[in-house]
């Protein structure tokens, strides 16, 4: 059954709200726009849902929005971010992610160009990832009750036997690494913000880490207690969270922790503390001692972890304080971020 | 980092650290005021407190502009900004200051009042141009740091003719702030000043001469880099034991004596004094704020909006008067780390991270357990 239709105008055409009612126009933009971009046997099949093959063992589900400003940022958009994000969140649990959903809200009046480039962009992240992105919606809402684009995802993945990585696994004497710098996507957002701009050769550290993760569970996997990706809040916000559900302290080196100079310089500037900047390319592990320097040469082995450190230890403390040495010398608490650093972050 | 890490390097921290446990007479106590919210974060944020004998005490003043801004004047600016004609410009860390009852700007915000934060005074003059049909208001706050900045705007408002342009002053002084915590009913227990580093860029080394003359108290401009601050508390220590009470300026790499003349001179020009101002956990001080010049009342929110002027009362339970004045820590206060927390913050010293009770809090709580388990 095919119609005569006026092809989609990428270069010049822009959403309406036609183009998320249930008619022509919203299969035009879905089958134009996002099958081209995503292309996989799933979507090509047309339903509103797409069946796959359950794999023997466990799975893990995982769901995330993204509401980043601005949409288009050094070293990424919202499109690759979307998938790097819930590839990673998938990931942290050691998990190999198969497959995303990809639901958009779009504001009346976006150009099709930047919504091609974010597909685009998803596209591509995805079949780095190796997931395929395999069932979505679209919704358009009208001109200021949206800010050009959101995105939700939903993923799904599948654990290796006998793994079973969680937050509240950590135990006294265990080693926390991490695998690079910190504050690298925060300090490309911020440097891109109204009223803010500055120049910066940093770029986002967006990415997906499950082949990192991969390498570090084939090196050490019955010693890996935990990971965890140190997004919003940053790892201050992620060794707070370790600490409280494993009822324990940690002892951080500042020394040993990689920020890159233009990071720092950028932070110094701004009075942010790069603990508390967001990552969206890092992960935390806490490893068995016994493991550690095992995972760890994994880690640096893998081109998303030639910068990995091992940056601290975890220690028995009734009051859950995470604790660092200075690089100056004295000791401090890195406590959860107070308030709201930078809305829209990812 | 350039110009920034070897202020900061380990080596010659651990040797000013073993001059001053060597200088420190171990009979006596040192009691330190650090005037400046930038130096207590600097404390707290590089651990100094560890690298210090236990007879040498620093005491955390009230020099962070937005702590001591008290909660009258941000009910008056939230309502201001819930007129809906007002672009309220606003720093970012004034936006959780607590107000009455638990208001603040944020929460304004929330409810719908336009306010926006800026960077720069500058950004507030150009949301002025863009909105020609509203009212845009900056909330100048700081001490004599950032009035030159507000003074440049000012000048850049006049100079476009700007017709929808004001601004809420709540600029405050160092020097009557120093003189109200020396002149205090209850006797204080501080010993010397480190005195501050960006304020006294502007204002120089003048202004702190009658605090080392008549209190004989010994002044030592500082920069908010930990290794600045370890040689002034080093220098402090000397002059204590020499019986000294000078001023004298570690930070001579910014600081000039007779500070920055061009900066004076035009505060000058477009501020004049106040009669009183209210400090948050200090109570009403004299001739310590500024306010714009009578010429200029066309720019002065307060006159324009005929803005009412509130006075919320402290909570009575709140030691943040005698933390301020080195009676007391944070851990004597009831509030601390149970009504009055870094997200609910009750006294001046916990509203940022360079108020007392909040440095304390965010970057040494953990001392207090050790102290604990010591005893």
């Amino acid at each position: 059954m095919s119609m005569h239709q006026r092809r989609l105008d990428l270069k010049t055409g822009c959403v309406d709200l036609s183009h998320g009612a249930g008619g022509r126009a919203m299969a035009q933009l879905i089958a134009g726009l996002f099958h081209e971009a995503f292309g996989n046997e799933w979507l090509a099949r047309g339903n509103d849902q797409s069946a796959f093959d359950v794999a023997t063992g466990r799975m893990v589900m995982t769901t995330d929005g993204y509401v980043v400003s601005p949409l288009f940022f050094p070293g990424g958009n919202i499109g690759s971010l979307a998938v790097h994000g819930t590839v990673n969140d998938i990931a942290m649990a050691g998990a190999r992610p198969l497959y995303l959903s990809a639901s958009f809200i779009i504001e009346e009046g976006f150009r099709f160009s930047d919504l091609k480039r974010i597909a685009d962009s998803m596209g591509e992240a995805a079949r780095e990832a190796g997931v395929a992105i395999i069932t979505g919606d679209t919704k358009v809402v009208e001109r200021g009750k949206a800010d050009g684009v959101f995105i939700s995802t939903a993923g799904v993945g599948v654990l290796p036997d006998g793994l079973d990585l969680s937050a509240d696994k950590a135990r006294p004497g265990d080693r926390v690494l991490l695998s690079g710098s910190l504050g690298d996507h925060g300090v490309a957002i911020m440097s891109k913000r109204q009223n803010l701009t500055f120049d910066t050769e940093i770029v986002s550290d967006s990415a997906a880490l499950h082949g990192l993760v991969a390498a570090m569970v084939a090196a050490g996997g019955q010693g890996l207690r935990l990971m965890r990706d140190p997004t919003r809040g940053g790892l201050a916000a992620t060794m707070n969270e370790i600490a409280q559900q494993s009822n324990l302290g940690f002892r951080l080196q500042e020394d040993a922790i990689p920020v890159k100079p233009a990071v720092a310089a950028a932070c110094e500037l701004l009075g942010l503390d790069p603990l508390h900047v967001a990552n969206e390319g890092k992960l935390v592990a806490v490893v068995a001692p016994e493991q550690a320097d095992t995972v760890l040469a994994a880690m640096k082995a893998h081109p998303l972890g030639r910068d990995a450190a091992q940056i601290g230890e975890a220690v028995a403390d009734d009051h859950r304080f995470v604790q660092m040495a200075t690089s100056f010398g004295g000791g401090r608490i890195v406590d959860w971020l107070s308030g709201e650093q930078l809305p829209r972050i990812c | 980092m350039k110009y920034a890490d070897e202020f900061r390097d380990k080596e010659l921290a651990t040797g000013l650290a073993r001059a001053i446990r060597a200088k420190a007479d171990p009979s006596r106590a040192y009691r330190f005021m650090e005037f400046c919210g930038g130096h207590t974060h600097a404390i707290a944020r590089y651990g100094l407190e560890d690298m210090l004998p236990d007879n040498v005490r620093m005491i955390h003043g009230p020099g962070c502009p937005v702590c001591v801004l008290p909660a009258g004047r941000i009910d008056m600016a939230i309502a201001l900004a819930e007129r809906p004609d007002i672009i309220l410009c606003v720093y970012g860390d004034l936006m959780r200051v607590p107000g009455s009852r638990g208001s603040s700007l944020l929460k304004a915000k929330a409810r719908g009042a336009d306010i926006r934060m800026v960077y720069s005074t500058l950004d507030a003059i150009a949301l002025a141009e863009q909105n020609p049909s509203r009212e845009v208001v900056f909330f100048a706050i700081g001490f004599e740091t950032t009035t030159p900045p507000t003074a440049v705007m000012i000048r850049a408002a006049e100079k476009k003719s700007l017709t929808n342009f004001s601004v809420f002053c709540n600029h405050v002084l160092t020097p009557p702030a120093m003189r109200a915590i020396l002149d205090s009913d209850t006797p204080i227990e501080i010993d010397g000043f480190v005195g501050p580093a960006h304020v006294s860029t502007v204002i120089g080394t003048e202004p702190y001469a009658p605090f080392a003359r008549d209190d004989r108290k010994p002044v030592v401009i500082a920069g908010f880099e930990p290794l600045d601050m370890m040689q002034a508390i080093l220098m402090l220590i000397e002059q204590v034991n020499d019986g000294r009470h000078e001023v004298e300026n570690q930070y001579r790499r910014a600081v000039a004596g007779g500070g920055n003349q061009r900066a004076i001179k035009e505060v000058a020009a477009l501020f004049e004094l106040r009669d009183q101002f209210e400090w948050r956990g200090l109570g009403s001080i004299p001739a310590s704020a500024l306010k714009l010049r009578s010429a200029l009342a066309h720019l002065d929110a307060e006159l324009r909006f005929a803005m009412a002027e509130r006075v919320v009362a402290d909570n009575p339970a709140c030691e943040c008067p005698a933390i301020l004045r080195g009676l007391k820590k944070p851990v004597d206060c009831k509030l601390f780390g149970t009504a009055c927390t870094p997200e609910t913050p009750v006294g001046s010293c916990m509203v940022s991270s360079e108020g007392a009770c909040a440095a304390h809090w965010t970057y040494g709580r953990f001392r207090d357990h050790q102290r604990r388990l010591a005893s």
